[in-house]
């Protein structure tokens, strides 16, 4: 047959998908059938006198009973068919109530629809051929009916409709049956979202171990690169001050100047470093690592510390962080005369409250650091709390799990 | 006077043995790893080994090991750590169990070469010298109490006395005269409820362990 061509992918589409949705069809009618029609019509078979009570009460028991006792046998093959002929993939529990639906209602009644849409397309082949059998119709009817080839244009008229039907009918049955059990054989939506909720916390996780690994990484190459060069330079520098008593004053000047912006330079980048991530927070924990941050804010601080059990090192990192970038945010804003650091572990939680009695009225809203600090806690399923009236005291109030 | 060096990163080793020379110390040899430290030390038995804290292979708190473990096995030897971050839980490992002979600065305090000079001498001489940064860490830890009750002034001195330093050392830190210093000590130990000592090793380990140290 020779089709323009622009109409021949469309053709080969609709002929591809007939076949797929047949094949898919008669599958499922297939499997309906053992499961469910089978069951119902045995007692029918076996014994003549319907009447009796217990025999029909067994056809009608049966049909239910078979499949539910076969329900984990049923899904299965019910998966393998969407997966092997429509390339569907439904996963989910092996047995859950819900596939009981699925094998008693929907299948049967998609199975009937099918056996529907095969019979209408049996009846429309036949009419829709009319004139191609109507030859081998005896002659005396042929005679006693005049006219019969216009009827015969109707009927095949009649026929390609109904083929049509068919067609869509087939075409609808699959869309109706993939639906049916996506939500019926599928994963239970409750269980479902707790699996997310997993694989959410785990990958979640992942990634703050990861970033955290970074910092690490990061850490250690300033430390062992650019921390190391400036010192080396400010040392000779340092030597130059100390050694080169007889240079003319421009030139002690500029050995001055630049000793002084190399031991800026290493003080402002050892600062940075260390907020990165301390490594006395790895071999002593909190505590020690701590002591380093109070000791170097510009205000008095006091603290204390009791951390009998440590925490995992991605929570610690987020502890020391929270502690470091909440007394930055009280040098920077609070006017505070002091501050007190406390950071206890009660069972399975690690609490940092840090208190300044500074002005108050910081706003995690109004972009200081307060905002990262409430996201750092966030990321490992911390609490955040801030109270900051105007004229002060501020206290933040962190809580941590101590295990991720 | 004889000193070991050890540090990983080169460039600053050579610095470093520039400086400890200048001090008039004749450098008998350099490791880069605690290992070779430890190694160089019990061959040449030097007067101090000048350590960085943080080497191969761990890149942890090598240096604070291998100075404990100096300490306790050649005794004659002072050990001078180098850190690009001083810790106060180190420096309490350090002195509780040696009290003398032993240094704890931040890396960068080499530039300031003159003030290094003086901490190697004292530490090699079987003093101490503590690092302001720790220091201010112990204090930082020690809030109970009698530290309130002193003047600011009296708290400047207090730190250089526990960070080693000299009643001379002092007055020049804070352009007073030792007079001055003196009378403050006198004061510090009185609040503090500290025996007054005459040397200025044993009023320093008094100070460290007031401090919960030592």
């Amino acid at each position: 047959m020779r089709l323009p061509t622009a109409l021949r992918p469309a053709f080969e589409r609709t002929l591809h998908r007939l076949r797929r949705d047949l094949g898919f069809g008669v599958a499922g009618a297939a499997a309906q059938f053992v499961a469910w029609a089978i069951p119902m019509s045995v007692p029918w078979l076996i014994y003549e006198d319907i009447a009796a009570l217990g025999w029909v009460v067994l056809a009608l028991v049966l049909p239910l009973v078979v499949p539910a006792v076969a329900t984990p046998v049923l899904t299965r093959v019910q998966r393998w068919r969407f997966k092997e002929l429509l390339d569907i993939e439904i996963t989910g529990p092996g047995w859950a109530p819900r596939q009981l639906w699925y094998h008693l209602l929907a299948g049967p009644a998609v199975a009937w629809g099918g056996v529907l849409a095969a019979t209408m397309a049996l009846v429309g082949l036949g009419a829709a051929t009319v004139y191609l059998w109507i030859w081998g119709v005896p002659l005396s009817w042929r005679l006693d009916h005049v006219g019969y080839s216009t009827q015969a244009a109707y009927v095949t008229a009649g026929g390609l409709i109904l083929l049509g039907l068919a067609y869509a009918l087939i075409g609808a049955l699959a869309r109706l049956d993939t639906r049916a059990a996506t939500t019926l054989l599928g994963p239970v939506p409750a269980k479902e979202l707790e699996r997310r909720v997993e694989d959410l916390t785990e990958s979640r996780a992942g990634a703050v171990d990861a970033a955290d690994a970074e910092r690490r990484r990061i850490e250690r190459d300033l430390h062992d690169g650019a921390q190391q060069r400036l010192v080396s330079m400010a040392v000779n520098l340092g030597l130059a001050k100390a050694t080169l008593k007889d240079l003319p004053d421009e030139a002690r000047q500029v050995i001055d100047e630049a000793h002084r912006e190399a031991k800026g330079a290493i003080e402002e980048l050892s600062s940075l470093v260390r907020g990165l991530h301390p490594a006395v927070l790895d071999e002593l924990g909190l505590d020690a690592a701590l002591s380093g941050i109070a000791a170097r804010a510009p205000l008095p601080v006091r603290l204390h510390v009791h951390v009998p059990e440590r925490a995992a090192p991605t929570v610690e990192a987020v502890a020391y962080f929270v502690v470091s970038e909440a007394l930055a945010n009280v040098a920077k804003h609070a006017r505070a005369e002091r501050a007190d650091v406390t950071v206890v572990r009660a069972g399975g939680t690690l609490r940092i409250v840090v208190e300044d009695d500074g002005v108050g009225g910081a706003d995690p809203a109004r972009g200081s650091g307060l905002g990262g600090l409430a996201k750092r806690t966030g990321s490992v399923d911390g609490t955040f709390d801030i109270s900051s009236p105007r004229g002060g005291p501020t206290v933040i109030t962190v809580e941590l799990p101590c295990a991720l | 006077m004889r000193a070991v060096i050890a540090e990983d990163s080169v460039l600053l080793r050579i610095g470093l043995v520039k400086v400890v020379q200048t001090a008039g110390f004749e450098v008998v040899a350099e490791a880069a790893d605690a290992e070779g430290l430890l190694a160089a030390v019990e061959e040449h038995r030097p007067d101090i080994a000048v350590v960085d804290v943080r080497m191969p292979p761990g890149f942890t708190d090598e240096g604070v090991r291998a100075a404990l473990l100096i300490r306790r096995q050649w005794p004659d030897t002072a050990v001078l750590l180098l850190s690009q971050y001083v810790e106060e839980r180190y420096a309490a490992d350090l002195l509780t169990s040696h009290t003398s002979g032993i240094g704890y600065l931040l890396k960068q305090r080499v530039a300031d070469v003159e003030e290094f000079i003086d901490a190697l001498r004292r530490v090699a001489g079987g003093g101490t010298a503590l690092d302001p940064q720790v220091v201010a860490q112990l204090l930082v830890r020690r809030h109970s109490d009698p530290l309130d009750r002193l003047t600011s002034r009296e708290r400047d001195v207090l730190e250089l006395m526990a960070g080693g330093r000299s009643n001379a050392g002092i007055a020049g830190a804070l352009v007073i005269s030792e007079s001055a210093v003196a009378k403050h000590i006198n004061s510090i130990l009185g609040k503090l409820d500290l025996p007054v000592a005459e040397a200025d090793h044993r009023r320093v380990l008094a100070v460290l362990r007031f401090l919960g140290v030592g």
